[in-house]
């Protein structure tokens, strides 16, 4: 037991991953067949890519609400620029690279106005991204009348369900995403310097830490993770979509929080936010697949939430009483 | 005349350290107890075992005639002993009248009862001479009405005994006449009071009798009419405390290191200049609220002068920690929880986190090296943390928190290195370290800029003293000319016990 109460946080998560597939599938017919889990997998990929991003926002102490509306807003600008009937660059064979471009465009954009807010003018996270998250959504209806943008291009259909030799498109783009944030916060001097952020930016900014600029950095990645995320899910659902991703705020925060990263600030890790994206999503298919009504679906994902946040707690209130 | 409140012999000592020894006073009733003593004689402490923070381990306190061993202040109060705390409790954001009755409104059902709260508010303030609404917000009041709002809240019509510590600290000249009024009506209503405070001329004016601390015991006591401000402070000082300061070498003075010339911030100080050379420690005394911090902070950047200049080595220093920082300069800060660590990161994570690009190329960290200079910089400070430097630096005692926070600084190799408050709250053996390291860093060559409220320590670390008074520098003092009396009086401002002019 003593050994084991040792164990890095990311094992306990991989473990209940593995609990959670051992209990799934046998009792969930189709659960490990070859056809799901490749189906599961390109669910899973696009939710590590904006969680991860949000790890390092919420390792800050700060929280970044705009994730969902970065996705919606990136996919109807994107669209917008590739679409075959009406698509600015309609037919031209640059029109995929530019519509990807745009798209990144846009979530670092979304990522320099939440980060100016809360690093510049110092405005409380939650209040500067719940208004830029409002704006943004807004302007994505509005742009589209709340209507799909489809046909697009082959080329863009193929970032989402296609292969690039024996991988899937999608997982070329999101591991070396995924592996670059995991350096950046256990590697490198700003990963230091966000952790020290989120446990005492007082004593972060004596220490010299640039509390401005290492804030700003992290926003500015969550949006731009949150763009890349938005090219997978376009490609997939095959069309711009202003309402795209707007129930997976809580599946990112569920992923972050099972991962062990604390909404407190100063603690979590890139691994354990994948882990917990990887039991989020085992949840929601598996439930699914059972043949569970979305409601349901939800208020189990709502229990396992409050009891990772439960966790996360009583961990800061032991830190606090020692 | 009986006394109202006895104290006999009380001592208290905190793990193992005597902080009261033997302590007796006697208070009646109608009249006003000056209190004097340095920083650390043990006033606080005395006054705290009367209002029931703290237990005397022996000694017998009588209140009245009974026995009085309140085991909380809210007992103290309840017994009519109101002790009003230097540091204020209000809430900024809540009005005079909440403030005043918190936690126990007035109510009539579940909802508070504007009308009596008010009446009762008004008739509080009325006892204390504010004339302020009961509904002003207590955040919009100057110093002075805070002062006496929080008079007013502990002063239940029934208390008979009132300590004062330290109120004037913060109050303009009027406002502090203001108070004394108050204090001296509050002694014709037949009520006993204890007033503590450095402003050895108002004890005089104010108290009937006058009690002197030093290390724990009375060194004096009498009729004020028996005392003068000189003789106060000959009573405060007395002789030395039993530490062992490291030799400092003879040291040749090096070139000016920090250069600080006409240096202001807001009403926190103004025009002050000093040089602290290589190998120099320099010594900054004061009183709490004299500026120190202030100044440190704003050479170091965190706060930047609103005037003036700091050159370091010759060449001038723009505001910013990280300015600083890159150029060699270390700030130690006073409050080492708030500015100091970030507690629940490992104590590896804690002292690397100031010199974080020095070990690192291209923003990569070089773990290895960083992992070998740690444990090499834990060693050099004698750090001691048995689980290793992963675990939390809030699992470290008080004494090794420090010294993380040192080591984090000396990592850097700092020329420059401004310490506040090093020592405070840390054991005697933790201090000899703190000792040792400064003692090491001068012979290596720094500048040493060291903020105490310790004289003694200042005594026996530094080569020159500098004395902040009210935010400037109202003495200057080299080794030869070293002397407690001269240094408390300058920052007390009064006329040295020696008679000089």
């Amino acid at each position: 037991m003593r050994r084991l109460s040792r164990l890095p946080g990311e094992a306990w998560v991989a473990l209940s991953c593995a609990a959670l597939f051992a209990l799934l599938a046998p009792a969930v017919p189709g659960f490990a067949s070859a056809g799901n889990l490749r189906n599961l997998f390109s669910s899973l990929l696009p939710l590590v890519a904006v969680a991860v991003g949000e790890t390092l926002v919420l390792v800050t102490g700060g929280i970044d609400l705009s994730v969902t509306a970065v996705i919606a807003l990136a996919s109807v600008l994107g669209a917008r620029v590739m679409t075959a009937d009406a698509g600015l660059l309609a037919g031209n064979p640059l029109a995929v690279p530019a519509a990807v471009a745009v798209m990144l465009a846009t979530g670092l954009a979304v990522g320099t106005v939440n980060g100016l807010a809360v690093a510049r003018l110092r405005m409380p996270p939650f209040l500067a991204t719940l208004a830029v998250t409002t704006f943004a959504s807004g302007f994505a209806i509005w742009l589209t009348r709340s209507e799909g943008i489809a046909g697009l291009p082959a080329g863009f259909r193929a970032l989402g369900a296609g292969r690039l030799g024996p991988f899937p498109t999608a997982l070329v783009v999101v591991l070396p995403l995924a592996l670059a944030a995991h350096a950046l916060l256990a590697r490198t001097v700003a990963g230091r310097w966000l952790f020290a952020i989120g446990g005492n930016a007082r004593a972060a900014r004596v220490s010299g830490v640039p509390v401005e600029r290492a804030t700003l950095l992290a926003y500015v990645t969550c949006g731009a993770c949150a763009a890349v995320a938005s090219v997978l899910y376009t490609a997939r659902l095959e069309t711009g979509s202003p309402v795209l991703g707007q129930r997976l705020f809580l599946d990112v925060i569920a992923a972050v929080v099972i991962g062990g990263t604390s909404l407190f600030g100063g603690r979590g890790s890139v691994a354990g936010t994948v882990l917990g994206a990887l039991f989020i999503t085992l949840l929601d298919n598996g439930l699914n697949l059972r043949g569970l009504s979305s409601f349901t679906v939800l208020m189990v994902k709502g229990a396992v939430i409050l009891a990772a946040a439960l966790v996360d707690a009583a961990r800061e209130r032991m830190q606090g009483s020692r | 005349m009986s006394a109202l409140l006895e104290v006999e012999s009380v001592s208290k000592a905190f793990s193992g350290i005597p902080v009261l020894e033997g302590v007796s006073l006697s208070l009646a009733a109608g009249r006003v107890l000056g209190l004097v003593g340095e920083n650390g004689a043990g006033k606080s402490t005395l006054m705290n075992v009367l209002g029931g923070v703290v237990f005397p381990d022996t000694g017998e306190v009588r209140l009245a005639g009974d026995e009085y061993r309140p085991r909380g202040p809210a007992e103290a109060m309840a017994r009519g002993v109101a002790y009003i705390h230097q540091e204020l409790n209000l809430l900024p954001n809540l009005s005079v009248a909440e403030n005043l009755f918190l936690p126990r409104l007035p109510r009539r059902g579940l909802l508070m009862d504007r009308r009596r709260l008010e009446a009762l508010a008004r008739e509080r303030l009325l006892a204390v001479g504010l004339d302020v609404s009961p509904w002003a917000l207590v955040g919009d009041l100057g110093p002075g009405a805070r002062q006496l709002v929080e008079i007013a809240r502990a002063l239940a019509a029934d208390a008979r005994v009132v300590i004062l510590d330290e109120p004037t600290t913060s109050l303009t000249a009027p406002e502090a006449e203001r108070l004394f009024a108050l204090v001296r009506r509050l002694r014709d209503e037949g009520r006993g009071l204890v007033y503590i405070s450095h402003a050895l001329g108002d004890v005089l004016r104010l108290a009937d009798d006058v009690l002197v601390l030093r290390d724990g015991e009375v060194v004096g006591s009498g009729p004020a009419s028996g005392f003068d401000e000189a003789r106060l402070i000959t009573l405060m000082v007395g002789r030395s405390v039993d530490t062992v300061y490291p030799a400092r070498a003879e040291a040749p003075p090096g070139e000016p290191a920090l250069d600080v010339s006409g240096l202001g911030r807001g009403g926190a100080f103004r025009d002050v200049s000093l040089t602290v050379r290589r190998g120099e420690v320099v010594g900054l005394a004061g009183l709490m609220g004299a500026g120190r911090t202030e100044l440190l902070r704003a050479i170091f950047g965190l706060d930047p002068p609103d005037s003036g200049e700091v050159r370091v080595h010759g060449r001038p220093l723009r505001p910013g920690p990280r300015e600083a920082i890159a150029r060699g300069v270390a700030l130690v800060t006073e409050d080492r929880r708030e500015d100091g660590l970030v507690l629940d990161a490992t104590i590896a994570d804690n002292l690397a986190l100031a010199s974080l690009p020095a070990h690192a190329r291209g923003g990569w960290i070089d773990q290895r090296a960083l992992a070998q200079a740690l444990a090499a910089q834990a060693a050099a400070v004698r750090l001691d943390a048995p689980a290793g430097l992963g675990r939390p630096a809030r699992t470290l005692s008080g004494g090794n928190q420090q010294k993380a926070v040192l080591g984090k600084w000396l990592l850097g190799r700092p020329s420059v290195v401004l310490l506040d408050e090093p020592t405070r709250g840390i054991d005697v053996g933790a201090k000899q370290h703190v000792y040792r390291l400064v003692a090491d860093l001068a012979g290596g060559g720094a500048a040493v800029l060291l903020a105490s409220s310790e004289i003694e320590e200042l005594l026996g670390l530094a080569d020159r003293v500098l004395v902040l008074r009210r935010g400037s520098v109202v003495d200057e003092l080299c080794r030869a000319e070293f002397d407690r009396e001269r240094i408390l009086a300058a920052a007390l401002g009064v006329a040295p016990a020696g008679g000089r002019s």
